[in-house]
């Protein structure tokens, strides 16, 4: 009987190819149930689960939570905004607090790196990371792999660039360790002063030329200038930036060959990528979503499982 | 380990044959009647049922389906590592259907109770029978007997039943295996 390597899920870095494949394979039938009338399952019945965001999100929030539901499993959720760690309570203190109340896995989200790591070591519950600061997001770069094998059949031997602001992306890292395990090549394209400086030790390709990049990939992930993260100005301004690394109609046309389109969310329609592509035939945009929903699914399911 | 042979060819086919017939007394044409196999091996023997109505009854669209029932067994948490699922495949409502459920063998009953949740999930059924290729009896622990059974087997629980088919095993028979 298979089973993953691991106790929690802290970041792609940690899983072996294998544990990726088992998910890929569960989420498969997960997908078949979310589709049918009835999307529920009763697998998790006995199990609490708290959803710990301490920072802002929709899309995963929303996702943990539906996956958590279809399994029928007990939700507690926490927004930092609302709680006691405005009144300057610890976090560790915080978790083994709501620990206390029975919860057996937790979801977090928060926006130091090595939150998770470091709340494993210290607590007994399982967990797993739903993005810790600019260090990784498992279950995203998941789901846009398995996003890519859906579409494209397999992962191995594909071509995928990310594009845009890879210096300050959780999402880029954990898709860069994940599709290589699974056989990809990765190159990442943007200004110079977003991507990091090392990047190419982790053996993917750089190019800050776009039309260069599309036309070698076969998929490309179009990220978000993160804002919020940045302390000083990397590029001249939003319009420069959307000139030289916004992914448009023309430049799609362009090509010899259709490339998928990805894009993690939230999307910043006119900066990083327009409306008509966007909502384009190429674009997988919403399957991510879907397919997010299955992925959350099959890692609650398989870490609850190899628990007793 | 041990093992002895409790059924071959051609009791094996006489048998399939039988349950056939049994299933033809109670649903005429099969117009408001499916078939369930239940994954992982019941499908083989649902699969075979199939072939052989269809012989029987070569005008009717007999309709047939695989359910897996991973997600609502009540042993998930107690194992050592979760268990996987199978696929399943129903391109059709069961909604006021007569619904047989199909299993290789019956033994603790608590598969066939997963099965009956899982399956709630297509429709509200107007009735569900269960057949099994092999009912090993005082072995329940749910209160759940079948409506067409193979053969029955009175085995102790250090004994496994185990069906094998031409498709997977390469010869059609039933074992006793005894575990040391």
């Amino acid at each position: 009987m298979q089973k993953l390597s691991v106790r929690h899920l802290l970041g792609i870095k940690g899983l072996t190819e294998n544990d990726i494949q088992l998910i890929f394979e569960t989420a498969d039938n997960f997908k078949s149930v979310i589709n049918r009338p009835i999307k529920k399952v009763p697998s998790l019945r006995d199990i609490t689960v708290a959803n710990l965001f301490f920072e802002n999100s929709t899309r995963t929030k929303l996702s943990f939570e539906l996956a958590e539901k279809r399994l029928s499993a007990d939700i507690i959720n926490f927004a930092a905004s609302s709680s006691s760690v405005s009144k300057g309570e610890t976090l560790i203190d915080t978790v083994n607090n709501i620990l206390a109340m029975k919860v057996d896995m937790v979801v977090m989200r928060h926006p130091y790196p090595g939150a998770a790591v470091f709340l494993s070591k210290h607590i007994q519950a399982q967990i797993i990371n739903a993005g810790d600061g600019a260090h990784e997001h498992p279950t995203q770069a998941l789901l846009d792999a398995y996003s890519i094998r859906e579409k494209l059949g397999d992962v191995r031997g594909k071509k995928v660039v990310i594009v845009g602001d890879i210096l300050h992306s959780r999402v880029a890292l954990s898709n860069i360790l994940c599709l290589q395990l699974l056989g990809a090549e990765v190159m990442v394209c943007g200004p110079t002063t977003l991507i990091p400086k090392y990047i190419h030790t982790l053996g993917v390709k750089v190019e800050h030329d776009l039309q260069k990049a599309l036309n070698w990939c076969d998929v490309a992930n179009m990220l978000r200038i993160q804002l919020e993260r940045q302390d000083i100005r990397y590029f001249p301004s939003l319009r420069e930036y959307s000139m030289m690394y916004g992914l448009n109609k023309e430049i799609l046309d362009s090509l010899d060959k259709k490339i998928v389109v990805m894009h993690p969310g939230p999307i910043n329609r006119g900066v990083e990528i327009t409306s008509d592509v966007a909502d384009s035939r190429q674009s997988i945009i919403l399957d991510q979503v879907e397919n997010g929903v299955a992925i959350r699914m099959a890692v609650l399911y398989l870490l609850a499982g190899g628990q007793n | 380990m041990n093992q002895g042979i409790i059924l071959s060819n051609p009791r094996f086919q006489i048998t399939i044959k039988r349950l056939c017939q049994q299933l033809i007394e109670n649903h005429n044409d099969f117009s408001d009647s499916v078939l369930i196999g239940l994954q992982p091996r019941g499908i083989y023997l649902a699969k075979r049922i199939h072939e052989e109505l269809k012989k029987l009854l070569p005008k009717q669209h007999i309709k047939l389906g695989n359910l897996d029932v991973t997600f609502f067994r009540d042993d998930f948490r107690h194992r050592e590592s979760p268990l996987l699922a199978n696929t399943t495949s129903i391109d059709f409502i069961i909604e006021n259907k007569k619904v047989i459920l199909i299993d290789d063998v019956l033994y603790t009953g608590r598969t066939i109770r997963a099965g009956l949740d899982a399956m709630l999930a297509f429709g509200r059924p107007q009735k569900v029978e269960l057949l099994v290729l092999i009912d090993r009896r005082y072995t329940r622990q749910l209160p759940v007997e079948p409506d067409y059974t193979g053969i029955q087997v009175d085995s102790i629980s250090s004994e496994k039943v185990r069906v094998q088919w031409k498709e997977t095993e390469g010869e059609d028979q039933v074992i006793l295996v005894q575990e040391n």
